[in-house]
């Protein structure tokens, strides 16, 4: 039993980060205020979620302007993606158990 | 046990966050019905119109812009009606889903539905100028279908189905020309109105 629990990521424990991976697996790239509107959450909150997916190196970052306003949009890396992956797998794992 | 329900729940939000942030959701199954009226009341005034009209029209072929002018009102007043109504519905229930109508999913969804909906316009104009006004419900009807089935990626699957009725119906109604009428007002009529009861009791009261 152990052991398939170490299968789950740590980077994915809270509520806001799965969330997150979710909309990216499916979504080529996604702006900030979509994130926000779509999980319901905080500017500070989503801010320092997405900031610790990037330490990890599971999200990559693009700040652009458009007209005046800047703009940041994330999308996942090949890490992340394969992550996510081994994370739902092992959710899977747990439940079929 | 209790990890379990938990990893479940998980994996629930996994998917509803994915849908939701693919798909328009919120489109209502109301705003059908109510379009389907509309279509009704509209095929009825048209055909109430013609039936008296055609002895009429024999005699002088001058009223033919008249006749032309009477549908196209006929017809707009059933898009406004439609489209109002569906708009409202469709409003009132994503601002209970906590979604804007007009987020990145809406608008993908109605440019998508859009793209061949303008084709089949322009194209059924087209055809209007060279005098093929019987095959207009066909073109209405295959043209929608397509757009239908073209927006389905991003909203609700189920107006797939619905989208091939319409293109089933459209070519059924170019084959058995004289008949558009009727065609055009179970295309858009009954169709929509049996559509959106199926939605609104799968979708809209949960």
């Amino acid at each position: 039993m152990k052991n398939i629990i170490a299968h789950l990521d740590k980077a994915f424990e809270s509520r806001v980060r799965l969330g997150i991976m979710s909309m990216l697996m499916v979504n080529d790239s996604v702006d900030f205020k979509t994130i926000k509107e779509t999980l319901d959450v905080s500017d500070g909150n989503l801010a320092s979620h997405l900031a610790a997916l990037e330490k990890k190196e599971y999200i990559i970052v693009t700040k652009q302007f458009i007209g005046k306003k800047p703009n940041t949009s994330y999308s996942l890396s090949k890490e992340g993606r394969l992550a996510f992956k081994k994370h739902l797998q092992a959710l899977e794992d747990l439940i079929g158990k | 046990m209790e990890k379990d329900t938990q990893h479940l729940e998980q994996l629930a939000e996994i998917r509803d966050i994915m849908n939701k942030s693919t798909r328009f959701l919120s489109l209502s199954g109301l705003s059908g019905v109510v379009a389907g009226i509309a279509a009704l009341g509209g095929a009825w005034a048209a055909h109430e119109y013609l039936s008296s009209r055609v002895f009429v029209n024999y005699l002088y072929n001058g009223t033919q812009a008249e006749v032309i002018q009477f549908l196209a009102l006929d017809a707009f007043l059933v898009l406004i009606v439609a489209i109002g109504f569906g708009s409202l519905f469709t409003i009132r229930k994503a601002k209970k889903n906590g979604q804007r109508m007009f987020n990145k999913m809406g608008i993908r969804m109605l440019v998508n539905l859009g793209i061949p909906l303008a084709t089949g316009g322009a194209f059924g104009l087209i055809v209007m100028y060279h005098g093929g006004y019987f095959l207009l419900p066909s073109i209405m009807l295959v043209f929608y279908g397509l757009a239908l089935i073209n927006a389905s990626k991003y909203t609700l699957e189920d107006i797939r189905y619905l989208g091939y009725c319409e293109i089933v119906l459209g070519l059924l109604s170019a084959w058995f020309i004289g008949y558009g009428l009727l065609f055009w007002a179970i295309g858009f009529g009954v169709l929509h109105i049996v559509y959106g009861t199926i939605m609104h009791f799968k979708y809209d009261r949960a």
